[in-house]
C-alpha cells in the first residue's frame, strides 16, 4: 500500500535521505530502527507531507497514487496520519475534541477506549486541555490514542515509546500491535530494537540509507553486532569505512 | 414585574442573548438573581437571599448598586445582561459593587449589541471585594458584524485579606470595533486577583488593553492574563503591569498574541515592577502567527488548513 522508490532528500547540500527504498504491505508493521540523527523523523515528514520537505529525487506512492505534490490534509484524507516523536501542545483544545477531530470514530465512547488503550482514564484526561499541564509521557499516549481513534490506513508513529515509563510500554506496544490488527499499516520509528520486535519486518537506518531489512530477531542482531558496536554514529557506511 | 412596555424590548433582548449563549432560563427563573437592561431601561432587576441590586436609571445608562450580603454564599450564578439593540446608541453603566467579608458569588454578563452601527458601551466599575470574600465575573460580548461600536470597560478592584477576585472578559463574536479596557486591582495579605481577557480582532478592530495589579499586601497573588487573535487590518496593544509592593507577593503576567495574516498589528507592554525584595514577579509575551507544527498536526487528522486555524483559534480564545 506505500511504496518508497529512490527517495532523496538533500538539505543545505547535505544528504538526509540517501536513495531509500521500502515497501509496507496492508496490516503490517514496518519497524524502521536507526540512531540518532540517522533520518527517521526526516522520513516520516516526507511520508506526510509536513515540514515543508518536498523529496528531491524519488517517489512516495499510496494505494497506487505518487502524493508527493499533495499536501498534508490531502494525505489524511486518504488515510494517512502521524504521531509526533514530540507532539506539540494546543491551549484549549480539550483531549475528548482532539480525539474527534478525524471524525472517524462515532460518539465518545470509541474515544474512551482508545484513551483506556493508552493507559489514560478516561474520566480524568477527556476534558484537560492538551497543553502545558500535560507531562511529557501523558501527552504521547494521547498522541497514539488519537491515531488508535483515527483508524488511518497508515499509521506513522515516530517513537511511540520515548516518554514512556517502562511498566506501561507492554500496554503501548499492545495498542500498536491492535492497530495492526483492525487493518492499519504501521511505520514504527524507534531506536530500540526490542520495540522493533513487535514489526513483522524492520529495516536498520543509518545516515538516511537502509542498511539492511529482514525479521525482527535477525534484524535486532544484527543491528547490535553493527549500529550499536560502530564507532561512528550516523556516519554513510563508504565514508566510515575510509575513516 | 416588566410592564406592557417594554414586553417587546425584553423580548428581543433575551431572543439575543439566548443566540449570544445566554441561558434564557435563568433569566425566567425565580431562584436566579437578576439584571436585564436595555440601554438606559432597567427591564428586570431581582434579588435573591443574600443579594440586593438597586438601579437607577440616568439619561444615558444606569447607576447599579450591587450588593452582596456578609457571609452570603449564593449557590446558582447571578445573570447580567446589558444590550442596545437599535443601530445607533449610547449605554452608559455606573456600577458599585460591595461584596462584604466571607461572601461568595459567580456573576455571568452578557452584553449584547447585533446590530450596531454606532453604539458606545461603557461601564465604570467600583469594586469591592471584602476580606475573604470570593467574587467571579465572566462577561461575554456579542457584537454584530457592523463593527460601528465602541466598548469602554473600566473597573477599580479592591480586594481585601484573603478575597478573591476573578474576572474574565471575552469578545470574540462579531466584530469587536473599538475595546478599550481598563480594569485595575488592589490586593490587601493574601489577597489574589485574576484578570483574564479574550479577544478576537478582524476587519479594522482596534483593541487596547490594561491590566493593573498591585500586590500590596504580604502573600498576595495575581496573574494577568490576554489571549489575542488578530486577522485583517486589526490592531491590539496590551499593557500588563504588576507591581509587587509587599514581601511574598507573586505576580505574573501572561500575554499571548496571534497574528493571522500580514497586516495585523499587535503589541505587547509587560510592565513588572517589585517594591520589596520578598516579592516576585514574572512574565511572557509572545506574539507570532499561528505555530506551523499546530497547524500540521491538525492537518494531519483531516483536516484542511483554514479549518485547523480555527480550531487553534477558538481554543485559545475558549
Ligand atoms: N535543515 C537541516 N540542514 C541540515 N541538516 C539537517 C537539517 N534538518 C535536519 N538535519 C539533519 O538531518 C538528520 C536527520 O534528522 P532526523 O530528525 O530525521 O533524525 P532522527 O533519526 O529522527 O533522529 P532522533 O533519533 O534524534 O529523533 C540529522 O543529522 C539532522 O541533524
Ligand atoms: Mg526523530
Amino acid at each position: 500500500m506505500l511504496e518508497v522508490e529512490n527517495l532523496q532528500l538533500r538539505l543545505n547540500g547535505k544528504l538526509i535521505i540517501n536513495d531509500l527504498n521500502l515497501h509496507v504491505n496492508k496490516g503490517e508493521i514496518y519497524g524502521i530502527l536507526g540512531e540518532n540523527g540517522t533520518g527517521k523523523t526526516t522520513l516520516a515528514h516526507l511520508i506526510m507531507g509536513t515540514n515543508n520537505y518536498k523529496p528531491t529525487a524519488g517517489r512516495i506512492i499510496f494505494e497506487g497514487q505518487d502524493i508527493a505534490d499533495l499536501s498534508v490534509s490531502q494525505r489524511a484524507k486518504k488515510g494517512i496520519s502521524l504521531a509526533w516523536q514530540e507532539p506539540v501542545r494546543i491551549e484549549g483544545l480539550r483531549v475528548g475534541d482532539y480525539l474527534k477531530l478525524s471524525g472517524n470514530n462515532f460518539g465518545i465512547e470509541p474515544v474512551k477506549h482508545c484513551l483506556g488503550m493508552v493507559g489514560l482514564e478516561p474520566a480524568q484526561y477527556l476534558n484537560r486541555d492538551i497543553d502545558n499541564t500535560l507531562s511529557g509521557g501523558e501527552r504521547k499516549r494521547i498522541e497514539l490514542a488519537s491515531l488508535l481513534a483515527m483508524r488511518p490506513k497508515l499509521a506513522i508513529l515516530d517513537e511511540p515509546d520515548s516518554g514512556i515509563d517502562i511498566i506501561s510500554l507492554p500496554l503501548i506496544l499492545n495498542g500498536i500491535v491492535g492497530m495492526s490488527k483492525q487493518g492499519s499499516s504501521v511505520l514504527l520509528i524507534t531506536h530500540n530494537e526490542k520495540v522493533a520486535e513487535i514489526a513483522h519486518r524492520v529495516s536498520v537506518l543509518c545516515a538516511g540509507k537502509i542498511l539492511m531489512t529482514g525479521a525482527p530477531a535477525e534484524t535486532s542482531l544484527w543491528f547490535k553486532n553493527n549500529c550499536r558496536a560502530c564507532v561512528h554514529i550516523n556516519v554513510p557506511v563508504e565514508e566510515a569505512e575510509k575513516l | 414585574m416588566i410592564s406592557y412596555s417594554v414586553e417587546k424590548e425584553y423580548q428581543g433582548l433575551v431572543d439575543a442573548y439566548e443566540k449570544a449563549g445566554g441561558d434564557r432560563s435563568a433569566l425566567l427563573s425565580k431562584d436566579v438573581a437578576k439584571l436585564v437592561i436595555h440601554q438606559n431601561k432597567v427591564l428586570s432587576a431581582d434579588g435573591v437571599t443574600g443579594i440586593k441590586i438597586e438601579t437607577k436609571e440616568t439619561e444615558t445608562g444606569v447607576n447599579i448598586y450591587f450588593l452582596v450580603e456578609e457571609g452570603a454564599k449564593i449557590q446558582r450564578p447571578v445573570h447580567l445582561c446589558f444590550g442596545v439593540l437599535p443601530r445607533e446608541g449610547l449605554q452608559e453603566i455606573i456600577l458599585k459593587v460591595n461584596a462584604q467579608d466571607n461572601s461568595e458569588v459567580n456573576v455571568i454578563a452578557h452584553c449584547i449589541f447585533p446590530n450596531a452601527v454606532k453604539v458606545i458601551h461603557k461601564m465604570d466599575a467600583e469594586i469591592e471585594i471584602g476580606n475573604k470574600a470570593k467574587f467571579n465575573y465572566k462577561e461575554t460580548h456579542y457584537h454584530g458584524d457592523f463593527g460601528g461600536i465602541e466598548v469602554i470597560p473600566r473597573a477599580r478592584i479592591k480586594v481585601g485579606k484573603g478575597g478573591v477576585w476573578q474576572s474574565t472578559f471575552t469578545l470574540s463574536q462579531g466584530l469587536v470595533g473599538k475595546l478599550d479596557y481598563d480594569f485595575e486591582v488592589f490586593c490587601q495579605d493574601k489577597g489574589i486577583a485574576e484578570l483574564v481577557v479574550k479577544a478576537y480582532g478582524k476587519g479594522h478592530d482596534d483593541i487596547k488593553v490594561w491590566e493593573k495589579i498591585h500586590l500590596n499586601g504580604v502573600g498576595a497573588r495575581g496573574l494577568a492574563k490576554t489571549r489575542l487573535v488578530l486577522s485583517d487590518k486589526a490592531k491590539a496593544e496590551v499593557k500588563g503591569e504588576t507591581y509587587g509592593n509587599a514581601p511574598y507577593a507573586r505576580g505574573h503576567v501572561d500575554c499571548i498574541e496571534l497574528v493571522n495574516g500580514t497586516e495585523a498589528v499587535a503589541k505587547a507592554i509587560p510592565i513588572v515592577s517589585v517594591t520589596n525584595e520578598k516579592a516576585k514577579v514574572t512574565h511572557e509575551a509572545a506574539i507570532g502567527s499561528i505555530d506551523k507544527r499546530q497547524v500540521e498536526t491538525l492537518m494531519a487528522r483531516g483536516l484542511d488548513e483554514n479549518e485547523a486555524v480555527d480550531v487553534i483559534v477558538r481554543g485559545l480564545l475558549r
